[in-house]
């Protein structure tokens, strides 16, 4: 296979300027990912810093209430920053400070990888600069707020659907202009080569724990694992250590929006084609004409008309499954698990339980799920507050 | 040697860039007649895209404002396509690898032919990225012309090289079209570097818009590429198709201070 593709998906489609920046980036990593000391400090990070590792917690009530599989809840959302985007953030911090760069770039959907750059570039004590869609930066205002009190510059992006994908746009522009002291943290295994493998190897630590956890607590592997899927960082995250697993099922959840077939989602490998979007070939939503289009989710974190390039692989291969869940049904999983665990997840991770709450019912009470609970939901509390349900 | 390398024979070229379909095609059309007319060497026409990384904020409203009139990479070949035979100035199709991609790039090639296209840029779309494509355009004499920046290594300066075709795409600066902070300072050592590995013609864009800067970096170059400066000229005049030709015709006669 070429280097840096998955099958026929992923590549380096960037302009000339960003060619010599890859390659440091490549062979930076290279070097530290093999480092015994950078990979103890990353896991003293990842331990004493974001609380790793996250339970994975048995989720009894909701199990009984959807009267079929066991269900556990992998507790992303208990990491510090509350959400799974810590890991990367830190692996790709500190692996910016070793390569002696000075200013951190990043782009923010939900504002989740934003607030987790922020804390991570402060923590090292390095200019941090955010890029975020106005609308996004709307919706998500108190996530905003505290990015700029850890000390980050958030600048508004206006163009298009002012949402994740300009934002996307915007920072490789910054790091176009300022390659050589600057670091771009991408947020999510998209992107060109070596991205999508770099957040993918920091994101992985997900899977390497639920599977030693489920063993410890079942004696054996699951049958189901749920991740929703954005750009893909989460589902990615705990797929990859399982996947020459084959009697573990994985499924992807996409966000359907308003219904796949009102053309406001984001589902990009249920309804997307082929196409080349920040520097990688993946699925993309796209028109006839190949404008990429605007996406669409009540969840600014999945609102993302691409997806990363092994995830379109791992779909050819038939190893992994996607699916997907309207705004909707993500928001009544949200509903229900707040009720009966206690637990409020993100929009994101609502769509992962969406599913569960259709799988889980249609098992054996002895099959085993894990969802990946990527983030917690106090960033959508307002959001919620504004549907006015009930 | 290709029609669009035979331009540099002897002369320094001028290149321009326009959207096609900012503000109109049949604009796009005159406009192109009239670069024609006013002694522009080569033209390359902008296919708009939605993401276009490498570009600063002019050239991206001007694809905006493109693809909000419904331009299409057919509807721009048609439009070409009906001008052919009236121009002798190559023509160099600029856009982003999406737009190709789902075109489909045995039928862009083969309407690039149709249409008379002599050249080709993809600034996401790297020599070694796609290497089948680079490779089917030479086979149909289209020029698949690159780009180097000023960071480019001297080693992959080497590898460029053997694809290099047409003229060489010299980015004046680390940043987006429309830089106004480029060139570089140290334009010499720059075009130095490259020319140890190319031989070919080389033409720097990026940043480019006034005829001073043209005189401090023309003696090092052998084409200036100017976008966003003729661009904005074309936006501010939309309403007024005279004085938009007027001065478009000016402002590329002043250009050429060689």
């Amino acid at each position: 296979m070429k280097k840096g593709y998955y099958g026929q998906y992923g590549g380096q489609y960037v302009p000339e300027t960003l060619i010599p920046a890859l390659e440091e980036l490549e062979a930076a990593y290279e070097e530290y990912s093999k480092d015994p000391d950078f990979i103890k400090e990353f896991n003293r990070l990842l331990a004493d810093y974001s609380g790793r590792p996250t339970p994975l917690y048995f989720a009894d009530r909701f199990t009984e209430y959807l009267n079929g599989a066991k269900i556990y809840l992998k507790r992303e959302d208990l990491n510090h920053t509350g959400a799974h985007k810590i890991n990367n953030a830190l692996g790709q911090v500190l692996l910016a400070k070793k390569m002696g760069k000075k200013r951190i770039i990043a782009e923010t959907g939900a504002g989740q990888h934003g607030v987790a750059t922020a804390t991570a570039a402060t923590k090292f004590g390095l200019e941090c600069i955010i890029y975020m869609g106005a609308e996004d930066m709307k919706r998500q205002s108190l996530n905003v707020y505290k990015m700029e009190m850890l000390g980050a510059k958030v600048i508004p992006v206006y163009n298009g659907s002012q949402t994740l994908n300009e934002a996307v746009d915007e920072a490789i522009r910054d790091w176009v202009t300022n390659v050589e002291d600057t670091h771009y943290v991408i947020g999510s295994v998209v992107g060109p080569h070596p991205y999508p493998k770099i957040v993918r190897d920091f994101q992985r630590v997900i899977g390497d724990e639920a599977k030693k956890q489920i063993i410890e607590k079942e004696g054996r592997l699951p049958d189901y694992i749920v991740a929703c899927v954005g750009g893909g960082s989460n589902a990615m995250g705990i797929f990859y250590p399982f996947v020459e697993d084959q009697e573990v099922k994985l499924i992807g959840v996409e966000a359907a929006g308003k219904g796949l077939e009102t053309g406001l989602h984001a589902a990009a490998l249920t309804a997307g084609k082929i196409g080349v979007l920040h520097g990688s070939k993946s699925y993309v939503l796209q028109d006839e004409n190949g404008q990429i289009k605007l996406a669409y989710s009540i969840s600014a974190g999945l609102d993302y008309p691409g997806v990363g390039p092994e995830h379109s692989f791992l779909r050819d291969k038939k190893r992994a499954t996607y699916t997907s869940v309207t705004d909707e049904e993500a928001i009544e999983a949200f509903e229900l698990l707040t009720k009966l665990e206690g637990i409020i997840p993100a929009f994101e991770s609502s769509h992962a339980l969406a599913y569960t709450m259709k799988l889980a019912p249609q098992l054996d009470k002895n099959k085993i799920i894990i969802v990946n609970l990527s983030g917690r939901g106090d960033k959508d509390v307002d959001s919620y507050r504004n549907l006015n349900r009930k | 040697m290709s029609k669009i390398q035979k331009i540099f024979d002897n002369k320094k070229a001028l290149i321009t860039y326009i959207t096609a379909g900012d503000p109109d095609l049949e604009t796009t059309k005159d406009i192109i007649l009239e670069l024609n007319k006013a002694g522009v060497d080569i033209i390359e026409i902008g296919i708009p895209f939605s993401d276009p990384l490498a570009d600063g904020p002019v050239i991206q409203e001007a694809s905006q404002r493109a693809i909000k009139k419904g331009i299409t990479l057919s509807k721009i070949f048609n439009t070409l396509e009906s001008i052919k035979g009236r121009i002798n100035t190559p023509l160099v199709l600029m856009g982003y690898y999406n737009s190709i991609l789902s075109y489909g790039s045995d039928k862009f090639i083969e309407d690039c032919k149709l249409a008379g296209v002599s050249g080709v840029i993809i600034p996401d779309l790297p020599f070694d990225e796609e290497p089948e494509f680079y490779e089917e355009l030479k086979e149909n004499d289209i020029d698949g012309i690159l780009l180097v920046a000023p960071n480019t290594s001297e080693e992959r300066l080497k590898e460029l090289s053997k694809h290099a075709t047409g003229f060489l795409y010299c980015v004046s600066l680390m940043g987006v079209t429309g830089d106004s902070r480029g060139p570089v300072e140290y334009i010499n050592e720059y075009v130095q570097k490259i020319r140890k590995y190319v031989d070919i013609p080389i033409a720097i864009g990026f940043g480019i818009d006034t005829p001073e800067k043209v005189k401090h970096i023309i003696n090092y170059v052998d084409g200036i590429i100017v976008g966003s400066a003729l661009i904005k000229i074309i936006d501010q005049n939309k309403e007024n198709k005279i004085k938009m030709f007027n001065e478009i015709h000016t402002f590329v006669q002043n250009l050429k201070v060689w």
